[in-house]
C-alpha cells in the first residue's frame, strides 16, 4: 500500500469522478454528492500518510515509483515528492474536500459533472505534483486544463466564455512553449525525460536562457506573474465559487512549484542571472496590483488581485540570490509557506465571498453594507480570514511574509521596503472592503433579509479557521516537512551547471 | 515473366478485394432498393476479409511481387489495415445518411471499395507507374463519389472542382515522373534511388525539376497550402460519408506514396526536398489553422483542420529519418481515426433534411446528448493536441522528430499554430457545453452504428493512456521498411 501512496492520491479523485459522472443526471444529485463528498474524504485520507510517513531528515524522493509507461520514448510513470511538493499533494486534497463541502446546496443544475470535474482535476493535480518525469508532469499539468475550462464556462457568471476561452489560451501558450523545452532537455540529456537528469544536466549559458524563457512563459503565466496575469481576474470573477478556491489554493501554486522544480534547478546560472527580472516583476506585482486592488468595486476582483501581489511574494521570495549565488534560504521557505497559507487564506476569502453572493446574487461591494447585523457569525469568521490576508501575526499569512522580508533585507534593503508595503496594502484593500461590506447600518434590503451561515457553511468555516490559525502559531510542522529540500535545492542552484 | 517473379500471393489481399468488388458490383444489380442491407454487409464482409488477410500475411520483411512493381513490406501492410478499418468506418457511420438522403445505392459501395483497392496500390507501388494507377483509381472513384448526391448543386461543383485541380495535379505527378525517369532510366524506386546514389551530378537538374513537380502532385494529393483549394470546398460539397473518406483512409495512402517517391526513390535528394516540404509545412500549419478560425460549418472547419494537421504531417516526413517517418506514421494513423470520430458524430446528428454541418447546430449538445457530447469533445481536445488524448502524443512525437533535427523554431512555430489551432476546437466545445440548446435534435445511426462510434472515440484516449503498442509497431514498421 505504502508502495502506491501516490498512485492512490491521483486515482482515487479520478475514479471517484467517474463513478459520479456514471451515475447520470441531475435526478440523482443527492446521491451524487454523497459519492462525491466521500470521493474527496477518501483521496483526503490516503494523502494523510504523506504527512505521518514522511522523512524529514531527508532531501530526497520519497513514495517513489517507477513503471515505464511509453518505453519507445523512454517516458517512464516516475512519481515521488520531496519536500517541496508534499505539502501541495495534501493542500490540493483538502481543497477539494473542501469546494465539494462548498458546492453541495450551491450548484443546483448538474451536479454530477461539476464534482465530478473538481474530482477528477484534483487526482490531475496531485499528478503534476507528483510527477519526477517531464512528460507526466506535463499530460497532467495540461489534462487539469479541461475540467477548469469547463467549469469555468458550464458554472460561471455572465461573461463565463470569454473568461474560460482566455484562461485556457493563455495557459495553453506557455505550456507548449515548455513541451519544446522538455524536448529539447531530452536530447541534451541523451535520451531522458527525467526530471532529476535534467537536474544534473550541464548546459550551456544561451540554452539555460532560452529554456527559462519557455519555463517563464508557462509558469508565470500560472502563477501569475505581471504582466500576464490579466486572465486571473477575468477567471477568478466568472468562476463559480469552487472553480476560485482551486484556481487560488492549488493551481496558482503549480506555477510557482514549477519554478522550484524546473526552472532554477535545470537553469540556475540563468537564474541568477536574470534574477533581477523576477525580482523586479515581482515587486510590480506586489506593489502596482496592491494599488489595483485597492480600487475594485467587486469583491471576487478584490481577492483576486490580492492573490496576484501575494503570488508576487512567492516569486520574490524564490528569486533572492543573496550576494549575487546563492539563494536566500529564509526567502525560499519563506515563499513556500506563503504558498501553502494563501491556499487556506484565500480559499477562505472565495468561499466567504460565495456564502454572501449566494444570498444576495451580487459581487458587489456597494450592494452590501451592515452584514454583520445580520450574520454575526460569518462576520466573526470573514474578519480572522481578512486579518489573515492582510498578513496578521498569529495567522498563517504572517509567517510566510515576515520569513521573505528577512530574507529581503539580507539581500538587498530596498527589495525589503518594497516587500513589505504589501503589509501595509495588504491591510488597506482588505480591511477597507470588510469595513464597507461587513460594518456600518444595514445597506438594503437584501441585506436585511439575510440569514447566517447553516451548518455545512460552518463546517467549511471552523476547518478552514483551524488551518489558518494553526499554521499561524505553530508553523514548524510546515517548514520541517521542507527544511532539508529547500536546502538542498539551495545547494543544487548555488553550483554553476556551466561547461567548464 | 515467371510465376516466380509474379509472386502474386504478396498481393493477395488486393486480389481479394478487387474480386469482391466486381463480384458486389454484380450482386447488387439484382438487389433491389429495399434490401440494399446486403451490399452494405456484403461491402463490410469484403473488408473484413480483407482486413484478415493482410494481418494474416504481415511479416517484418520485404516481400516483392509483379517483377519488382510491388512490394509487401511491414510499413504498407500496416498502412493498409488502417485504411480497411477507415473504410469500414465510413460505411458504418454513413449508413442511415445515406438512407436519409437517397444516395445508399450500390455504387457508393463499389466506389468506396475501388477507391480503397487504389489507396493499398499506393502504399504497396514501388514503380512510378503503379504508384501513378494506384492513385489515379482513388481520385477517379473519389471524383465520382463526391458527386454522388446528382440533384445537389454543391455536390456537383464540390466534384467538378475536384475533378479539375486532381486532374491538373497528376499532370503535374506524370510529368515530374517522366523527368525522374528521363533522368535515371527507371522507373523503379529502388533503382531510381541507386541511381542516383551513383551518379548524383550527372542529370541532377532534370532530376530536381522533376521533383519539383512531384512535389506539387504531393502537396495537392495531400491538401497542403499552396495546393489546398480544393479541400474546403470539396469537404463541404460532398455528401458527409464521402467527406469522411476524403478526410480520412487517403491521408494514410498519401503518406505511403510520399514515403515511396520521397524517401525511397528520391532519398539522395533528401536536403532538397527538405526545403520545400518547410515551406509547405510552414503554410499549411498557418493557414490552415488561421482560416480555420472564420468558419462557420464544422465541414470547412475540419477542412482547415485537416490542412493543418497535413502541415504536422509534413513536418514528421521532412526530419528525413526513421524517427521522423515513424513520426508521421503514427501521425497519419491517428488522425485518421479521429477524423473518422469527428464526421461520425456529424453524420450521427444528421438526419432527413437537417445536415447538422452548421456550428450552431452543436448548441447545448451536452445538455440533449451527454454521451455523444463527450464524444465529441475527446475527439476535440485530441485535435488541439490536449493530453491525455492520442493527439498530444502524435504531436509530441513530431515535435521530438523536429527538434532532433535542430530545428527548434520550426517546433516552436508549430505549437504556435497549435495554439491558434485550440481555440477553434475549444469554440465547438464551448457550443455543447457552455451553450443553451436551440432544438432538441434526435440522433440517427443504428445502436451498431453507435457503439462503434463510442469504441472510436473512446479509442483516442485508450491510446493516448497506453500510446507505447501502436507506437512501437509503427516505428518497427518503419525501421524495418526502411533500411536507412
Amino acid at each position: 500500500m505504502t508502495g502506491q501512496l501516490l498512485s492512490c492520491a491521483i486515482w482515487v479523485p479520478i475514479v471517484a469522478g467517474l463513478i459520479v459522472l456514471a451515475t447520470g443526471g441531475d435526478k440523482n444529485a443527492g446521491l451524487q454528492r454523497w459519492l462525491a463528498l466521500a470521493g474527496a474524504l477518501l483521496g483526503f485520507l490516503v494523502t494523510i500518510p504523506l504527512y505521518t510517513g514522511f522523512d524529514v531528515a531527508s532531501a530526497g524522493m520519497q513514495f517513489e515509483e517507477l513503471r515505464p509507461w511509453v518505453s519507445s520514448f523512454n517516458i517512464n510513470y516516475h512519481l515521488g515528492v520531496d519536500g517541496l511538493s508534499v505539502w501541495f499533494v495534501i493542500l490540493n486534497a483538502f481543497t477539494t474536500l473542501m469546494v465539494v463541502l462548498a458546492g453541495w446546496q450551491v450548484i443546483e443544475r448538474r451536479v454530477g459533472q461539476y464534482m465530478a470535474a473538481f474530482l477528477i482535476m484534483s487526482g490531475l493535480i496531485n499528478g503534476a505534483f507528483a510527477a519526477l518525469d517531464a512528460i507526466l508532469f506535463y499530460v497532467f499539468f495540461e489534462a487539469m486544463l479541461i475540467p477548469m475550462y469547463l467549469v469555468i464556462g458550464i458554472w460561471g457568471g455572465p461573461r463565463r466564455v470569454y473568461a474560460s476561452i482566455k484562461f485556457f489560451l493563455y495557459t495553453f501558450l506557455g505550456s507548449l512553449l515548455t513541451l519544446v523545452a522538455f524536448i529539447y532537455l531530452y536530447y541534451q540529456a541523451g535520451g531522458s525525460f527525467e526530471i532529476q537528469d535534467f537536474h544534473r544536466l550541464p548546459l550551456g549559458m544561451t540554452a539555460q536562457a532560452l529554456v527559462l524563457v519557455a519555463f517563464f512563459f508557462a509558469f508565470a503565466v500560472k502563477v501569475p506573474m505581471w504582466p500576464v496575469h490579466t486572465w486571473l481576474p477575468d477567471a477568478h470573477v466568472e468562476a463559480p465559487t469552487g472553480g476560485s478556491m482551486v484556481l487560488a489554493a492549488i493551481t496558482l501554486k503549480l506555477g510557482a512549484y514549477g519554478f522550484l522544480r524546473f526552472a532554477l534547478p535545470i537553469a540556475p546560472d540563468a537564474s541568477r542571472e536574470y534574477a533581477w527580472v523576477f525580482v523586479v516583476l515581482s515587486l510590480i506585482a506586489v506593489v502596482y496590483i496592491g494599488f489595483v486592488a485597492l480600487v475594485q468595486t467587486d469583491m471576487k476582483k478584490l481577492v483576486a488581485y490580492s492573490s496576484i501581489s501575494h503570488m508576487g511574494f512567492v516569486t520574490l521570495g524564490f528569486f533572492m540570490f543573496a550576494r549575487g549565488t546563492d539563494l536566500n534560504s529564509f526567502a525560499v521557505e519563506g515563499a513556500i509557506v506563503q504558498m501553502i497559507s494563501h491556499g487556506f487564506v484565500s480559499a477562505a476569502m472565495f468561499f466567504c465571498i460565495g456564502v454572501m453572493y449566494d444570498r444576495v446574487h451580487s459581487r458587489k461591494i456597494a450592494d452590501y453594507g451592515g452584514v454583520a447585523n445580520k450574520m454575526p457569525i460569518f462576520a466573526s469568521f470573514f474578519m480572522l480570514f481578512a486579518m489573515a490576508n492582510a498578513g496578521l501575526p498569529g495567522t498563517s499569512g504572517f509567517v510566510g511574509e515576515f520569513f521573505v522580508v528577512l530574507g529581503a533585507v539580507q539581500v538587498n534593503f530596498w527589495y525589503a521596503v518594497l516587500a513589505a508595503t504589501t503589509l501595509i496594502f495588504g491591510a488597506a484593500y482588505t480591511l477597507w472592503m470588510y469595513k464597507r461590506v461587513i460594518f456600518g447600518e444595514v445597506a438594503n434590503h437584501h441585506v436585511a433579509e439575510l440569514l447566517d451561515v447553516n451548518k455545512r457553511e460552518f463546517l467549511v468555516l471552523v476547518i478552514l479557521a483551524v488551518a489558518v490559525l494553526g499554521m499561524g502559531l505553530y508553523p514548524k510542522p510546515f517548514t520541517d516537512l521542507m527544511h532539508f529540500s529547500v536546502n538542498d535545492l539551495i545547494w543544487h542552484v548555488s553550483q554553476t551547471k556551466l561547461p567548464q | 515473366m515467371t510465376w516466380t517473379s509474379l509472386n502474386a500471393w504478396v498481393a493477395a489481399p488486393e486480389i481479394f478485394l478487387f474480386c469482391a468488388t466486381c463480384v458486389i458490383l454484380l450482386l447488387d444489380l439484382f438487389v433491389s432498393d429495399a434490401k440494399r442491407g446486403i451490399t452494405h454487409a456484403l461491402a463490410l464482409i469484403a473488408l473484413v476479409v480483407t482486413g484478415v488477410l493482410l494481418v494474416y500475411g504481415y511479416s517484418p520483411a520485404q516481400q516483392f511481387g509483379f517483377s519488382h512493381m510491388f512490394i509487401a513490406d511491414p510499413l504498407a501492410t500496416l498502412a493498409k489495415v488502417g485504411m480497411v478499418i477507415g473504410v469500414a468506418l465510413v460505411l458504418i457511420y454513413g449508413r442511415s445518411y445515406a438512407i436519409d438522403r437517397g444516395i445508399f445505392k450500390g455504387e457508393l459501395y463499389s466506389l468506396a471499395l475501388f477507391s480503397l483497392l487504389g489507396m493499398m496500390v499506393m502504399a504497396s507501388a514501388i514503380n512510378m507507374l503503379t504508384l501513378y494507377i494506384g492513385l489515379e483509381l482513388l481520385s477517379l472513384s473519389l471524383y465520382a463519389l463526391v458527386a454522388l448526391r446528382r440533384d445537389s448543386v454543391e455536390s456537383t461543383e464540390a466534384a467538378m472542382k475536384y475533378f479539375v485541380l486532381g486532374a491538373l495535379a497528376s499532370g503535374m505527378l506524370l510529368y515530374g515522373m517522366s523527368m525522374v525517369y528521363g533522368a535515371t532510366g527507371s522507373l523503379n524506386v529502388f533503382e531510381i534511388s541507386q541511381k542516383l546514389l551513383i551518379d548524383h551530378e550527372g542529370n541532377k537538374l532534370l532530376a530536381v525539376f522533376g521533383l519539383v513537380f512531384i512535389v506539387t502532385g504531393i502537396g495537392f494529393k495531400l491538401g497542403a497550402v499552396p495546393f489546398h483549394m480544393w479541400v474546403p470546398d470539396v469537404y463541404q460539397g460532398a455528401p458527409t460519408p464521402i467527406t469522411q473518406l476524403i478526410g480520412s483512409a487517403p491521408k494514410l495512402a498519401a503518406f505511403a506514396f510520399t514515403i515511396r517517391l520521397l524517401a525511397q526513390a528520391l532519398e539522395g535528394f533528401t536536403p532538397e526536398w527538405r526545403q520545400m516540404l518547410v515551406v509547405l509545412a510552414v503554410l499549411s500549419l498557418a493557414i490552415g489553422n488561421l482560416t480555420a478560425i472564420a468558419q462557420t460549418n464544422i465541414k470547412r472547419m475540419f477542412a482547415y483542420s485537416t490542412i493543418s494537421h497535413m502541415g504536422f504531417l509534413l513536418l514528421g516526413i521532412l526530419v528525413g529519418s526513421a524517427v521522423g517517418y515513424a513520426a508521421a506514421f503514427f501521425y497519419a494513423v491517428t488522425y485518421m481515426l479521429t477524423a473518422a470520430a469527428g464526421f461520425g458524430v456529424v453524420m450521427l446528428l444528421a438526419r432527413q433534411g437537417f445536415e447538422a454541418d452548421r456550428l450552431d447546430d452543436y448548441k447545448g449538445l451536452a445538455r440533449n446528448h451527454p454521451w455523444f457530447a463527450g464524444m465529441l469533445l475527446m475527439v476535440m481536445f485530441s485535435m488541439a493536441g490536449v493530453p491525455v488524448f492520442v493527439g498530444f502524443f502524435a504531436k509530441l512525437a513530431v515535435l521530438k522528430a523536429v527538434i532532433n533535427l535542430g530545428m527548434v523554431w520550426l517546433a516552436v512555430f508549430a505549437v504556435a499554430m497549435s495554439l491558434v489551432g485550440a481555440f477553434y476546437y475549444l469554440r465547438v466545445v464551448k457550443l455543447m457545453y457552455f451553450d443553451e440548446p436551440e432544438s432538441s435534435g434526435a440522433l440517427s445511426g443504428s445502436l451498431f452504428s453507435r457503439v462503434v462510434l463510442s469504441l472510436n472515440c473512446l479509442a483516442l484516449l485508450f491510446i493516448g493512456l497506453y500510446p507505447n503498442g501502436l507506437l512501437s509497431l509503427l516505428t518497427d514498421a518503419v525501421v524495418f521498411s526502411l533500411p536507412l
